[in-house]
Order: structure tokens, then sequence, then C-alpha cells
């Protein structure tokens, strides 16, 4: 195990030194769901009725965005080989870094979400579902984000490809997502697409450490 | 397991698909021909929907190849990955444009179809989304399988794409049932039976088979032409070595 905790210590100690990676995702983040009320107009019904799902899209996007760096310099630099052969199984390792990267992108996601929220006029009762929503449904993102980016790796314009790889497969967390919270707002109660969207949490977490280290395997040997 | 190493063997197997090549493809225009005679002319209008209803014998089929597409590229990516079975790798390759046209027919179709019935060219039910979503991972795989310098490369990773993305496939064929849909359920694979009336379901079942025979016809075109475009790459990687 304490190959393990050093390959995390080592993900933890480079993300603090890149922080501006992550104030660049949430830049982002708030930039994107900005721009809608110029998009679609001030009017505050329509920004609360459409506010949740553009809340949901541009966290997804922001996340994609930092997902093609998640493998990336250490495959140029070749630490990647090294994170191979070591005794530590790829997949705990997969599970490490896409562990930090939520740490870095997914929290400070949810963190900003409110203040997005209070601009873009979401009811207040809504909003422990939002939160619940992302904190359940931003995991799932960097999962199978880890799969894409580990597919692509050193791919010729390899961030567009990752897009088009992984986006599709994150539809069915934004419909949950955002059925959950507009079920709540029409009274109907979120509980169902919650535990639908744990579902597919439990779902990812099972299955994309052992496609993205099988990609990474074979990204290395080739 | 010998069997499948047999026609690993591209000689073998160029051999052999020639020999089988033009009986699918007499069967093939049998199938068509008959099925497009009865499922425009030769079988009754719907009390419903009237001469709509004939679209559905070009829509359903290839919304049936749309999953037996994706099924067999995830059944062949499986095969390469685990055997390195070079032949199951370019057969992968060889099914993607055929898979993805028939997924397109299939929204196209169920579109024209959609308009007079529904009322609406598309709606955002689970049954759609989950093809528009089958249709843009064949999409993923072409653009990753030809996004690498290295021919090998691309395969190997598209490959595990190919298994990651047919979660999508049982998702399609229970979106029906799992959800409240506008898109009708399953009439035809069911397990009390099929509901439909037997004039509508031998066209359709023809039309099946005709796509199917399809298929297998441009898969051997599309596997012969991959090895013969390998043997000149070789070729000419022998004589700018000399």
């Amino acid at each position: 195990m304490s190959g393990l905790s050093v390959i995390l210590r080592r993900e933890i100690r480079l993300a603090l030194r890149h922080s501006t990676d992550s104030f660049m995702v949430v830049g982002f983040f708030v930039i994107a769901v900005v721009l809608f009320p110029f998009g679609v107009g001030p009017e505050s019904n329509m920004l609360a009725r459409i506010g949740p799902g553009v809340i949901w899209v541009a966290a997804l996007l922001a996340a994609m965005l930092s997902m093609e760096r998640l493998f990336q310099t250490d495959y140029e630099d070749g630490s990647l080989e090294l994170l191979v052969l070591s005794p530590v199984p790829m997949e705990l390792t997969v599970c490490a870094k896409v562990f930090v990267h939520w740490l870095t992108t997914g929290v400070p996601l949810i963190l900003t979400a409110p203040l997005l929220a209070l601009m873009m006029n979401v009811p207040f009762e809504a909003w422990p579902v939002m939160l619940a929503s992302l904190a359940l449904g931003t995991p799932v993102l960097s999962l199978i984000g880890a799969i894409g980016a580990a597919l692509a790796l050193g791919a010729r314009r390899g961030g567009v490809l990752l897009s088009l790889l992984v986006l599709p497969l994150l539809i069915p967390v934004l419909i949950f997502a955002v059925g959950a919270i507009d079920a709540h707002l029409m009274g109907g109660g979120a509980k169902a697409n919650l535990l639908l969207l744990g579902g597919v949490l439990l779902g990812a977490l099972a299955l994309a450490p052992w496609a993205s280290a099988a990609a990474l395997r074979q990204a290395v040997a080739s | 397991m010998n069997i499948l190493h047999r026609f690993a063997n591209p000689t073998r197997f160029q051999r052999l698909s020639k020999k089988i090549e033009p009986w699918v493809l007499v069967l093939m225009l049998l199938t068509m021909g008959s099925g497009l005679y009865f499922a425009l002319f030769s079988s009754p209008v719907d009390y419903q929907q009237g001469h709509t209803v004939r679209i559905m014998y070009i829509h359903v089929p290839a919304a049936w190849m749309a999953l037996f597409c994706y099924t067999a590229m995830a059944i062949a990516a499986a095969i390469s990955l685990i055997w390195k079975h070079g032949l199951a790798d370019i057969a992968v390759k060889a099914t993607a444009p055929i898979g993805a046209a028939f997924t397109f027919l299939a929204l196209v179709t169920g579109s024209l179809w959609g308009k007079p019935m529904w009322g609406t060219w598309w709606v955002w039910d689970a049954r759609l989304t989950s093809v528009l979503v089958l249709f843009f991972l064949y999409l993923g795989y072409m653009a990753l399988r030809d996004a690498f310098d290295d021919p090998a490369r691309g395969a190997k990773s598209s490959a595990i794409l190919v298994l990651v993305g047919f979660v999508n496939v049982p998702i399609i064929k229970f979106s029906v049932d799992w959800w409240n849909t506008l898109h009708q359920p399953a009439s035809v694979i069911r397990m009390d039976g099929p509901t439909i009336h037997v004039d509508m379901l031998m066209p359709l079942l023809l039309m099946a088979f005709a796509f199917k025979f399809y298929y297998l016809w441009v898969m051997l075109v599309r596997i012969r032409q991959e090895l013969m475009a390998q043997r000149i790459r070789a070729l000419k990687h022998r004589q700018a070595i000399e």
C-alpha cells in the first residue's frame, strides 16, 4: 500500500504546483455560464428554468478541458512507463490520478456552482439537489474522462478527439443530474434520479480504472 | 481456438471469401428484391398509419443492423485484443462505416416516419437519444482509429473504445422498457412471440435478412481490400528499404 500512497502524494504535490490549472477550469466554468444571460436574454424566469442545465453543461465542458493533461505530461516525460512497471497495479494508479483530478477540478466546480446558481436565479430549494447531483456526477466525469484521456494519448489533435470520444458517454450523467433537479422543482422528488446517478458512479468506479489501465499499458507498449 | 486461427491466415481467408461472396450477393439480391416488393406493394396498409407503415420495413431492419454491427465489432475487438488476431482487427475496421451508415439510416427513416405520426421530426426520448449516442460512438471509433501515426496503436486504442462503448447496446435495447418513451416497445423479438401480423412480419424479416447479407457482402469486399492495401504497404516498405 505504501507505493500507492507515494503515488497519491506525488499527484497531489504536482497538482498543487500546477494550481493554475484548477483556476483555469473554474474560470472557464464561470465564463461559459455567464455567456448564457447574454445569449438568451437576462429574463430571470427563463434563467431560473435553464440555470441548472446550463451549469451542468458548463461543468461537463470545463472538466473535459482539463482531462487532456491527466496522463499527457507523464506520457511525455516517460514517468508513465515507470508507473506501468511499478509494483502498484496500474488500476490503482489510475484511481489515484482520477481521485486527485477530481479534487483539483470536480471539487472547485462544486464550490463555484452556488455562486453561479445565484447569478442564474436558480431557486434556493433546488440548491441541495444541485450540489448532490454535482457531488455524485463530477467523479463520473473524471472516471470516464480518464478512459478517453488514456485512449487519445499521443493522438493527433488529442484534445478535440477526447471530447468526441467522451462527451457521448457522459450524456446519461447529464440526463440524470438535470432530471433530479427538475424533478425536485416540479415536486416529484429527486430520489430516483439521484439513485440512478449513484448507480452510474458505482458502475464507472468499477469499470473505468480497468479500461484506462488497459489503454495506458498499450500506449506505453507501442 | 483452432478454428479461430485457421482463418487468421490471409490467403486462406481470401480463398474462402472469394468462394462465398457470389452466393452472398445472390442471396442479398433475392431477399432484397422480394423484401422490397412485399414491403412496398404486397403488404397490407396499417389501419392507423396508412402507407407510412412501409417506412418501418427499412427503419426496423436498419436499427437492428445498427446494434448488430456494433455487437459484431465488440466481439471482433475482444478477439483482436485477447488473441492478437489480425483479421478480427480488420473486421472491426471494416464494420464501423457500415454500422455507422445503418445507424444513420435508422435515424433518418425514423425521423421521416416521426413527422407524420408523432408530429415532430425528433424527440429527446431514451431510444432516440441512445441511438444517437451509438452513432457518435461509431464516429468516435473511426476518428480514434485514424488519429495515430502508428496504425497498430490506433487499432488497439480504438478496440478498447469499442468495448467501453458496448455498455450502450443493452441500454438501447431495453430503453423502451425502462423508460416511458414515445418510441413503441419491441413487437417482434419478445418472450411471448411477435405481436405483429404475419403479412407484415414476412417483408420485415426478408428485409432484415437482405440487410444482413448486404453487410456480409460489403464486409467481405472491404476485408479483402484492406488485406490488399496492407500487402501493397508492405511491398512499398520493402522497396523503400532496398
